[in-house]
């Protein structure tokens, strides 16, 4: 068995879940880890199937999604091994006014601190740009060194920044 | 004699208990309600006893519901007094039977479980509470009243005894995460 990438993307409707992951049931592929969403309304759609097929026997069974206008795509994963991450977790939340540059910046400055961001949301609304980011910071980060730098990189921006430890509970 | 002393909960004729295996999901004790005892039952008390035991070995764990060890009784244990995040504190107790009287001022938190050992959630719980319930052995009834890390504690034990997980209260399509650090 090896890993496979599959995207779905486009226009939204109902039953475009149960669609693909009928035929993948069928060749008996095993779901593992997926994300979807609407992006300004877009079915996007990430996930990785662990199956004997070939991707282009996986392609070819949903080609009739791709006749209705949606972008699919099979490509095979690289094996990896996940590495132990022993960092801390931080919610990072962004926002103010729409301009140019403001995902680059902030993660910039995340990126220069050996922050890994490991979940990522942004939203376009009306009047207001918002970035939600999960982020793991090595144990030794000087937060306080780069909560500075966050706010002083949104000042520039003329956005909000703010960085709050998420560590869970085990109760 | 009133069973809470200078506001800690006084444990009495516990017996030193064993450490039982903790079970995890998808096992379908976890998923069934628990059904009420009689706190002064013998067998009872030896699981008072036992979930004490467990809860004290188990690194970072501050609470154990009885299905938790595979045991379907209205039992949980608790004790939140090292933790950093509590502000009221009862010291480490067992409740027998207990049911929520009052909750209010909910607050988002991220919560982890023995039992769940691969995700974490963002769950909302009352930050205010107060649940009856009765003390092993001597059968007392008590009524804890409890705020901030203890009260999310006291509601996260109660769901297990109702047969639910954290996973059945989380926040929406994206508040689940992988958990990345075993304790």
């Amino acid at each position: 068995m090896s890993v496979l990438a599959l995207t779905v993307l486009g226009h939204d409707r109902p039953g475009i879940i149960a669609e693909v992951t009928g035929v993948l049931a069928e060749l008996g592929g095993n779901l593992e880890d997926s994300s979807m969403t609407l992006l300004r309304g877009h079915f996007a759609w990430t996930l990785l199937v662990d199956t004997e097929a070939r991707p282009e026997d996986l392609e070819s069974r949903l080609s009739g999604l791709r006749a209705e206008g949606l972008v699919v795509s099979v490509l095979p994963l690289p094996e990896h091994r996940r590495e132990g991450e022993t960092g801390n977790a931080f919610l990072l939340s962004v926002y103010g006014a729409d301009r140019a540059g403001i995902v680059s910046a902030v993660t910039r400055v995340l990126a220069d601190h050996g922050g890994n961001v490991t979940d990522l949301t942004t939203r376009l609304g009306a009047d207001l740009y918002l970035l939600t980011a999960e982020v793991e910071l090595p144990t030794d980060a000087d937060v306080t060194a780069l909560e500075a730098q966050l706010k002083s990189t949104a000042l520039t921006l003329g956005v909000e920044a703010h960085l709050v430890p998420v560590e869970p509970d085990v109760l | 004699m009133s069973a809470i002393v200078d506001g800690r909960i006084v444990m009495s004729g516990l017996a030193v208990g064993a450490v039982l295996h903790v079970v995890t999901a998808p096992d379908p004790v976890l998923s069934t309600p628990c059904v009420d005892v009689d706190p002064r039952d013998p067998a009872v008390v030896r699981l008072a006893a036992d979930l004490l035991a467990t809860q004290r070995v188990s690194p970072g764990c501050v609470g154990l519901a009885a299905n938790q060890v595979g045991i379907n009784w209205r039992v949980f244990s608790l004790d939140v007094s090292a933790h950093p995040k509590a502000r009221t504190t009862h010291g480490e107790y067992v409740l027998i039977n207990p049911r929520v009287e009052a909750a209010s001022r909910n607050e988002k938190g991220r919560e982890g479980c023995l039992s769940v050992p691969d995700f974490t959630g963002d769950v909302k719980r009352a930050t205010r509470i107060a649940v009856r319930g009765w003390l092993p052995a001597s059968g007392e009834e008590v009524v804890i009243e409890t705020d901030a890390f203890e009260a999310r504690a006291l509601q996260h034990e109660l769901d297990h005894l109702d047969g639910a997980l954290f996973l059945d209260r989380v926040a929406g399509a994206h508040a689940v995460f992988a958990r990345k650090t075993y304790l």
